[in-house]
Parts: structure tokens; sequence; C-alpha cells
């Protein structure tokens, strides 16, 4: 009777063995429960901090580069949902550079699936979830608060800009982690562009200098992720390096940053040694 | 079991007894090592450097167009919230608030931190020795960088006096000996949780905000400058700045370092107790 089900089971598809890592993941972390709460307390605890200087600045200040408190929350609610939702996927390849330097990472390479696929499914950490909570909330508020044209063209607009934001700092992470295989030491040279990219797209790009403004704008392009589509969603006219109509660009700013994820990851393995066990 | 613990407690006591006056100098090698040992990560060190001068120039970017919207940013102007900004990122990486986790925290989890018991230096203040060693390692190479780049980028006003930098320069020793008693104590949390990696974090956000790192205390409302104050963060980065910008100076400032003071002795006295309290658990845990 059992074994059409086995059977079922071993004939999935190729995701079927990262659904299973990703199922056991999910209960594992529930196991704990005082430790699951505490770290989910802390996760929402960061979202509100974060937010929390945000508000000190805006408590101080009337405009900032051109935007008034509501238009700063749509910008910390745009950013910030795409970077909570992009670390609960994938910010764990932060803890690259320790698994290499432990040579846990061999055992990765011993089995028959793709490594990236692997170390992203390896840890999915549901506490994160909490933070983007806090993001999505001001995310509402922001929408809500602020007068915008609602029609067919910003709901569409909003949708692209959280997609391809997702995209864009995932591949920021993933950039991150090929450039690990080299910086065992210096992992903390990434944290520039991963969580510098993540404050940075926080901010009114506007009030950048300009070469800040190339850097966000193009090489790491995270001003996409939230201010240029806040400019657009609230008709203002943006910087001329970073003008309104660019919000619809975002999906071409995310290929970017995968096109630089790709070369990275692909170099960083091909120099990867193995731990020396 | 129970007579077995007080023995071990008891000779532990008395190797501890038999401590020479030279003990300063075991600290002072204990504090080289440290230094030495952080000298070793070249690599480390640059990458620090690089990072905290690419989140100084975006946070010196935001507050310098907020001082110029703000008729009046807490008192100060485009120079002072300059030398707030890189001063900040300079203090980052001494005070460690970023920093990875202690060594101790791995050993309460495996119970190395026994032989660290068994040792006959006081286990608080020998990694204190050791952590401010680490400390100074990290200001020559990446701290005064720092201040530097942002001195060129965005001229920063700086005090004049000799004084000021005498009362800063203890401050700051200050802030690092409290930074570590306070990590220290969090880490102690761990002989009775198994994972403190949630305290560590929640540590780490509230305390790096509390302390000013991302907008200065002195620009906080009302009620949450008191919240603040009420902890030992500010005293760990608003404290050393203010004292080293010459935000505050002559009778102010040494307020700052008598409050630092204060803290270092009640944080220092805290992480007192939890160790005495872990110990006696660890060997009931381990017989």
């Amino acid at each position: 009777m059992a074994e059409p089900d086995s059977a079922r089971v071993v004939a999935g598809t190729w995701f079927t063995p990262y659904l299973a890592v990703l199922r056991s993941r999910v209960k594992a972390q529930q196991v704990y429960r005082l430790s699951f709460a505490t770290e989910v307390f802390s996760a929402f605890l960061i979202g509100l901090v974060e937010f929390a200087e945000v508000w000190v600045i805006f408590h101080n200040v009337k405009t900032l580069g051109g935007l008034d408190v509501d238009a700063a929350l749509l910008l910390f609610g745009l950013s910030n949902t795409s970077f909570a939702l992009a670390q609960v996927a994938v910010g764990h390849l932060d803890s690259l550079p320790s698994m290499i330097r432990m040579g846990t990472l061999d055992a990765y390479h011993l089995r028959p699936q793709p490594l990236l696929l692997q170390l992203v499914t390896s840890d999915i950490s549901l506490r994160r979830l909490a933070r983007a909570a806090v993001a999505v909330i001001v995310l509402g508020i922001g929408l809500w608060r602020n007068d915008i044209d609602w029609g067919i063209a910003p709901v569409t607009l909003i949708v692209i800009t959280l997609i391809s934001g997702i995209a864009l700092f995932c591949g920021l992470f993933v950039c991150a982690a090929g450039l690990q295989f080299f910086l065992i030491d210096g992992a903390e040279l990434t944290n520039s562009f991963t969580y510098g990219g993540s404050f940075a797209a926080m901010q009114p790009a506007s009030v950048f200098p300009t070469p800040l403004k190339l850097l966000f704008g193009f090489a790491i392009p995270v001003a996409f992720t939230a201010y240029v589509p806040t400019i657009a969603l609230l008709g203002l006219p943006g910087p001329p390096l970073l003008p309104a109509w660019s919000a619809w660009l975002t999906p071409l700013a995310a290929a970017w940053v995968w096109l630089l994820a790709s070369a990275a990851w692909r170099v960083g393995t091909r120099h990867y040694q193995g731990g020396g066990g | 079991m129970r007579g077995n613990v007080a023995g071990d407690g008891g000779l532990a006591f008395a190797v501890r007894r038999r401590r020479k006056p030279g003990a300063f100098r075991v600290y002072w090698t204990l504090a080289r090592a440290g230094f030495k040992r952080q000298a070793q990560y070249k690599l480390a060190m640059f990458a620090g450097l690089f990072t905290n001068c690419v989140f100084g120039f975006v946070r010196a970017a935001v507050m310098v167009a907020a001082v110029r919207a703000a008729g009046d940013f807490g008192g100060y102007d485009e120079g002072t919230i300059g030398a707030y900004v890189w001063l900040s990122q300079a203090l980052l990486g001494a005070t460690q608030f970023m920093g990875p986790q202690i060594d101790l925290v791995d050993r309460i989890k495996t119970g190395d931190v026994a032989i660290d018991f068994l040792r006959p230096i006081d286990v608080q203040l020998g990694y204190l020795a050791t952590d401010m060693g680490r400390a100074a390692c990290t200001f020559l190479p990446r701290g005064v960088p720092s201040i530097a780049i942002g001195a060129a980028t965005f001229g920063l006003s700086m005090p004049s006096t000799p004084v000021a930098y005498l009362l800063g320069l203890i401050s700051v020793l200050l802030a690092v000996a409290l930074s570590f008693l306070c990590l220290f104590a969090v880490a102690l949390i761990g002989f009775w949780v198994v994972e403190i990696r949630g305290i560590r974090v929640l540590y780490q956000i509230v305390g790096t905000f509390l302390a000013g790192l991302f907008v200065p205390v002195h620009m906080f409302p009302d009620w949450l400058r008191v919240v603040a104050m009420s902890t030992p963060f500010p005293s760990i980065l608003q404290a050393p700045i203010d004292t080293l910008s010459g935000r505050a100076a002559g009778t102010d400032a040494l307020i700052i370092v008598v409050l630092q003071g204060f803290w270092v002795l009640v944080i220092g006295l805290l992480g007192r107790v939890l160790l005495r309290a872990g110990q006696r658990r660890l060997e009931v845990q381990g017989g």
C-alpha cells in the first residue's frame, strides 16, 4: 500500500530535494521555541530601529533631499521590503567565509547539485520575516499617506519595483558570496555593497554628491530599488542623473547586478581549491 | 558530588590567590598578544576601513543635507556633524559593536571556559586586556585613516587644545573597555541559554541605535534621550565622540568621562556577578 507513495516521492522533480531541505529547515527553527521567539523579536526590533533612524531625522527636519516625511515612509518601505525579503531568501550566504574556513563547504561540493542552489536552500531564516513585516507595514502606510495618482501605471510600477528590488539585493548577496572565495580574511569588504547598499537605498539619493550618485545609481544601482520609483510615484522631477521616468528601468538595474553576480560566483567557485580536509 | 565541586572551587581560588605582585605584567603581555593577533589580519583591516568609509560617505551626505535643511540641528553645523560621522565610523572597529562575537561565546558553549577558570589570572580582566590590545590595533590602521579621509573630503571641525585630546583619549579608552565589558556580560548569558544569537543581535541593534551611531543622541526626542541616557550605550560612542570632537569641553567633558567610569564599574561588576554564578552552574553541570 505504501509503495506507490514512496515511489512518487522518489520520482519528484529536480526541486524535490531542495523542498525537503527547506521543509526540514522550517521545522528545525520551530523546535527551540524560546530561542526562535527571541530571534523573531530581535528581527522585528531591527526593522523598528532602522525605521526609528529615519523617524528621528524627520523629527528634526521638514524635508530631506526634496522628500517630506510621507515620501520618506514610501522610500523606506520600498527599499527595506526588498532588502528584507532578499535577506530571508539568501542572506545566509553571509556565512560562506566561515564555511570555507571550517571546510564544511566541501561537503556541498560532493553532492550532484548546483552549489549555489544548495547553499541558498541550506538555511532559510524565518525570523527575518519579522523584519520584512515592519518594512511592509511602513510601505503600506507610505502608499496610503502619499498623494499617488492611482491607476494601472503606479500599481505596475510598484510590482515591478518590488520584484526587481528583491532580485537586485539577492544579486548583491550572491556577488558578495562569489568574492568571499578570495576575501576570506576580508569578508567585511563586501558588507560595503550588501549592507551598505541597503543603507544607501534608504536615503534620498538627491542628497548624495555626484560620485555617490554614480556609485549607487549605476555601478551598484540600489537607488533604483526605492528612490527613483518613489519620485516617479509622487510625480517629483528628481535629480538630473536619476530622472523619474528611469524608474521603469529597474529590471535593467537588477539584470546588471545579476550579470556581476554570476561573473563573481563563477570566478569565485573556479578559484576555490577546497578546505584541505 | 557537591563536596567535589566545592573542592575544585577552592583549588581555583587558591591558585588565584598565589598571584604575584607582577600581575600587571601578565595583563600587559595579554594586551600585546591581542594587538599582535589582530595585526595578522591585514586584509581584514583594509576591508574594515573600506566599509567604514563607504558607510561614512553615505551617512555624512545625509547628515550634512539634514543640517542644511534644518534651521537648528541639535547645535550641529556642517563641520561638527562631519566630525560626529567620521569619529563614529573610526570608533566602530575599536568598540566592536558590529564585530564578530567574542571568543568567550564559543568557549562557554563547548565548555572550554572551564580551562579559563583554572588559569591563575582573572577571567574578566584577562579577556579585557586581550581586547584592549585588539582595539588598539584596530584604531591605528582603521580609525585614524577614517578620520583623515573624512577630514580630507568633508572638512571636520576638531578642537585645538591638547587638553581636549587628552580627555578624548581617556574617554576612548573607557569606551572600548565598557564596550567589551558589555559584550562579556552578554556572552555570559550563554551559561543559561544554549544559543545567544538572538540576544546578541538584539544587543547589537538596540545598542548601536541608543549609542548614537545612526543619529546623534542629542537629536533624539526628549523621552528617547532619557531612555538612551539610562543605558550604558551613549558612553560607548556618543561620549568619546563628544569629548574628542570638542563638542563637550571643560567641566562638561569631565562629567562625561566620570559617567563613563561609572558605567565601566557597574557593567564590570555585573559581569563579575554573572561570571561567579555561571562558574557555579558550569561546575554543577560538568561534575
